[in-house]
């Protein structure tokens, strides 16, 4: 039971993870595969702002007084991360508008027969 | 417990995203997401993340999401093929990374290895350091300085190449605007034009604070952005392009990074270390203060203008052939 409680929200961000891990791999529509890995990668920020939470702590500003504080460096790596997410995910999306007018699909399997049928 | 509930509607979205096949309603539940998210940060003391994740998880990636829906087909096809083998390689990796946590610190534990090595020391030295306050601006813009110039390069290159793709493509000005049609509506016009004043006024805010309360470059460009983004879509986005010519764009693009680099380079040229910012005055504290000052201001010039001509390429690509 203390594993449970100790580890529970790590539990959840790696079934988010695996979620988000199903989608890509399972689903043929490239939107939703780039939504999937968007979860992942959600799921990513969340383990490691988790990792940087402290009992009793709070945000890393320095206040006057006996204060403990939470990690501020994982902090740091996910808040670029997520301005670098969306700047990639906006480089996929434009990959998918460029499909969709070379293929006239953005579904994985029909772009394949395509290939294959040339 | 609050964190708990905030996990539980997290894990149902995601479920309802894959299960789902109508792709409008999932971009619409992948914005509940994002704001889900930022909560959960909020309750994590990520208070600087949470600010980032609403204004571009909720706000930006949505409405990109939204219009290369628009751009292309708004159902899924059911794929064909089986769920069993995808289903079973997700479970084999779930209970592998499952098993490897079962060596991971308890959560929130003051004790765990990653709270030992260089967080006490930007926790107990980085005011004495550097001036500021918010620890997470001054690893970002001062300890982590290079990292940052790494990120801000990265979210131009993706820039210029969301640019070089869809350039192609470009309609005609006679063509009407396919995101234009927010503008028939004079509720969401009137309340839009309403809010725009604030939400710019509050980007400055942002970034102008980052120093002593949650802010800095990164939040403030998307929150700048996601304004005027907001602009372009409730008057027009000929009107936003007559703000922001497409020259203007580039430039202010190219010269937030080119800020950034240029205070690396002066900090050489009077003999301290790339981006090393004490040698800017006599005092190290005020030389501190003004590095960290400019290379915020040129991550938020960078990060608001790639964010606004990214937008304008996805709103003004013609519909069809």
């Amino acid at each position: 039971m203390s594993t449970f409680i100790d580890l529970y929200n790590y539990w959840i961000f790696i079934f988010l993870m695996m979620v988000g891990f199903y989608i890509v791999i399972s689903q043929g529509n490239l939107v939703k595969k780039i939504i999937g890995l968007n979860i992942f990668q959600t799921a990513v920020f969340l383990l490691y702002i988790s990792m940087g939470k402290v009992k009793g702590g709070t945000a890393p500003i320095i206040m006057a007084g006996d204060v403990s504080y939470s990690n501020p460096l994982p902090h740091v790596l996910i808040l670029t991360a997520i301005v670098v997410g969306v700047a990639t995910t906006a480089l996929a999306m434009a990959l998918i508008i460029r499909i969709r007018k070379a293929y006239g699909t953005i579904e994985e399997q029909d772009i394949h027969e395509q290939d294959a049928s040339l | 417990m609050i964190n708990i509930i905030l996990l539980g509607f997290l894990a149902v979205v995601a479920i309802a995203v894959a299960m789902m096949r109508d792709l409008f309603a999932i971009v619409m539940l992948f914005g509940i997401y994002s704001l889900l998210t930022a909560g959960i940060f909020v309750s994590l003391d990520a208070v600087d993340v949470a600010f980032t994740e609403a204004a571009v998880g909720a706000g930006i990636s949505t409405i990109l999401i939204l219009s290369t829906l628009a751009l292309t087909s708004r159902e899924e096809k059911q794929p064909t093929h089986s769920f069993l083998l995808p289903l079973l390689v997700v479970l084999v990796t779930g209970a592998t990374l499952v098993y490897g946590t079962l060596d991971m610190p308890a959560f929130s534990d003051p004790e765990a290895p990653v709270h030992q090595h260089v967080a006490p020391h930007y926790l107990n030295q980085a005011e004495q350091e550097t001036g500021v306050p918010n620890i997470v601006t001054a690893v970002l813009a001062s300890y982590r300085s290079y990292d940052t110039m790494g990120e801000v390069t990265v979210i131009f290159t993706a820039g210029i190449a969301v640019l070089l793709l869809l350039s192609a493509f470009r309609h005609h000005e006679d063509e009407a605007s396919n995101l234009n049609d927010l503008s028939h509506h004079p509720v969401l016009r009137y309340i839009a034009r309403l809010m725009i004043p604030f939400i710019l006024l509050f980007a400055l805010y942002v970034q102008f604070h980052g120093d002593y309360g949650p802010g800095g470059g990164f939040q403030a460009g998307v929150i700048f952005a996601a304004g005027f983004i907001l602009y372009g879509l409730v008057v027009g986005i000929d009107k936003t392009r007559q703000m922001f010519s497409e020259s203007k764009l580039h430039w202010l693009m190219a010269s937030g990074l080119l800020l950034y680099i240029g205070v690396g380079i002066v900090s050489l040229l009077l003999g301290g270390e790339f981006l090393n910012y004490n040698v800017f005055a006599a005092d190290p504290l005020k030389g501190q203060h003004w590095g960290i000052f400019l290379v915020e201001l040129g991550v938020g010039i960078t990060v608001t203008a790639t964010m606004i001509s990214v937008f304008l390429a996805f709103s003004e690509v013609r519909r069809s052939e």
